[in-house]
């Protein structure tokens, strides 16, 4: 077995510096990677490029980075829920490349598989496209996308063990998966460590080999951004 | 005339048993609740669902289990979780069978808007764009003018375009359209709207054949 624990946050983001390009798991604020992000906030690492597909909310998730104007430039597909964002954006403090969200998936997943690129049907005919190679395939238009270059993958699952592998949860699940290993470095945090052997083989929806760091993570707020509910 | 729900109920007539349904935000998410008697629908959301089921009970929200919406939901019996990129193969592989999404403008050749204002309001296109350029089926659910009065059923889109080509019916508050070579085809008047109302409304071609009969909603 090949361990992947780091003792902490802190020992988890060694190695991230100013102007790093980094990618960052969730959808909204679900499954997001809450204490790396508090930690970045923490240690005040600037001029990041962020993958993400949403920027969080004006007071939560990567809005917390984005407060404090820590982002140089986002990458994302949807970012309709934070008034900060769309005034630096507007403003043009902020750098933001808006990508269709299963282009930004599957840009991802190309990295984490060794692919430099693929053609997808996604923006053709579209501002998303201008610029880009694009090529029939049966009658159909496609455009041609890159698989991104990140220094750092930051993750979050449900549970995970000690040699890296991770479970999911849920919706949580999203990106996650698709930036393990994407990145030069993954870092993984989860609700629960254990010790190896305890999950079952069977049941990992992502083999260690694609993190190079797992933590348990201190505490998880797990905020809730659209609460829906029916009455009984 | 319909509200919301009217053009969401006139839109559940349009599953198909065995169909597997992407619901966009808004209007779209509203016809879950209609589906006809009798026929197997699953609906996935593109945050990685399929099989999702009602809004949860208060107090038994899971931050772990939400739609596309950013909406807490329940998952029916048979649902399944998946990755983001799992998601959109169901979806570019047109495993999906159907479409419903809101829109800002559409143009009569069935191009679409829906995700950006230049200038003023940018939220992005999320996995819309994904959806517009494989679904086979594509269904829009809006109203017909805008907030300031203005007809959404263009000749051509004047905002930044979501996809080319795409749209097959659209329905509004106002009446049912189907996407043609000639133009938007009026197949059915909602509730009370009459032809003069839809004709004054729709800046596109306007294609009417023969009586167009009052849509009937159950």
């Amino acid at each position: 077995m090949i361990r992947k624990t780091v003792s902490n946050v802190t020992e988890a983001l060694s190695g991230t510096k100013d102007n790093m390009t980094l990618m960052l798991g969730g959808f909204g604020l679900c499954g997001i990677p809450e204490n790396a992000i508090a930690e970045l906030v923490k240690q005040n690492i600037k001029d990041l490029t962020c993958i993400s597909n949403n920027a969080g909310v004006d007071d939560f998730g990567l809005g917390l980075l984005l407060q404090k104007k820590q982002i140089k430039k986002m990458v994302s597909s949807y970012v309709g829920e934070n008034d900060e964002f769309e005034r630096q954006m507007l403003s043009g403090e902020l750098d933001v490349e808006l990508i269709p969200q299963g282009t930004l998936a599957e840009r991802c997943r190309a990295a984490q598989g060794g692919f430099p690129a693929f053609y997808t049907p996604a923006g053709y005919g579209t501002e998303v496209a201008e610029g880009k190679e694009t090529r029939e395939f049966n009658g159909k238009m496609y455009v041609l996308e890159h698989a991104f270059k990140a220094d750092f993958a930051f993750v979050k699952a449900w549970k995970g063990d000690e040699a890296g592998n991770l479970i999911f949860k849920g919706t949580a699940r999203n990106f996650n998966p698709c930036m393990c290993g994407a990145a030069k470095i993954t870092v993984a945090e989860v609700e629960e460590l254990v010790p190896a052997g305890t999950l079952d083989p069977n049941q990992i929806h992502i083999p260690g080999i694609f993190v190079q760091r797992i933590f348990q993570g201190e505490r998880y707020e797990k905020r809730i951004e659209q609460r829906t509910v029916r009455t009984r | 005339m319909l509200d919301k729900n009217g053009i969401a109920k006139r839109i559940a007539k349009e599953l198909k048993d065995k169909y597997f349904v992407n619901l966009g935000i808004g209007i779209p998410t509203l016809v879950a609740n209609y589906i006809p008697e009798g026929i197997e629908v699953e609906f996935q959301s593109e945050n990685g669902v399929l099989g999702m089921g009602p809004f949860p009970y208060e107090g038994e929200e899971d931050a772990d289990i939400i739609n596309a919406g950013k909406q807490t939901i329940t998952t029916m019996p048979g649902a399944s979780f998946f990755d983001s990129a799992t998601s959109f193969n169901m979806i570019r592989g047109q495993h999906v069978d159907l479409t419903i999404l809101g829109a800002m403008e559409v143009s009569e050749d069935g191009d679409i808007a829906n995700w950006k204002i230049p200038g003023k309001m940018v939220k992005g296109m999320g996995g819309a764009m994904d959806l517009v350029a494989s679904a086979e089926n594509i269904i829009v659910a809006m109203m017909h003018t805008n907030k300031a009065g203005k007809s959404k059923l263009l000749k051509k889109c004047s905002l930044p375009l979501t996809g080319v080509q795409c749209v097959k019916r659209v329905v509004t508050n106002l009446a049912l359209l189907e996407i043609t070579d000639k133009g938007f085809k009026l197949l059915e008047r909602a509730p009370g709207v009459s032809l003069e109302d839809i004709k004054k409304a729709t800046e596109g071609t306007l294609i009417i054949e023969g009586d167009i009969p009052e849509m009937i909603l159950q």
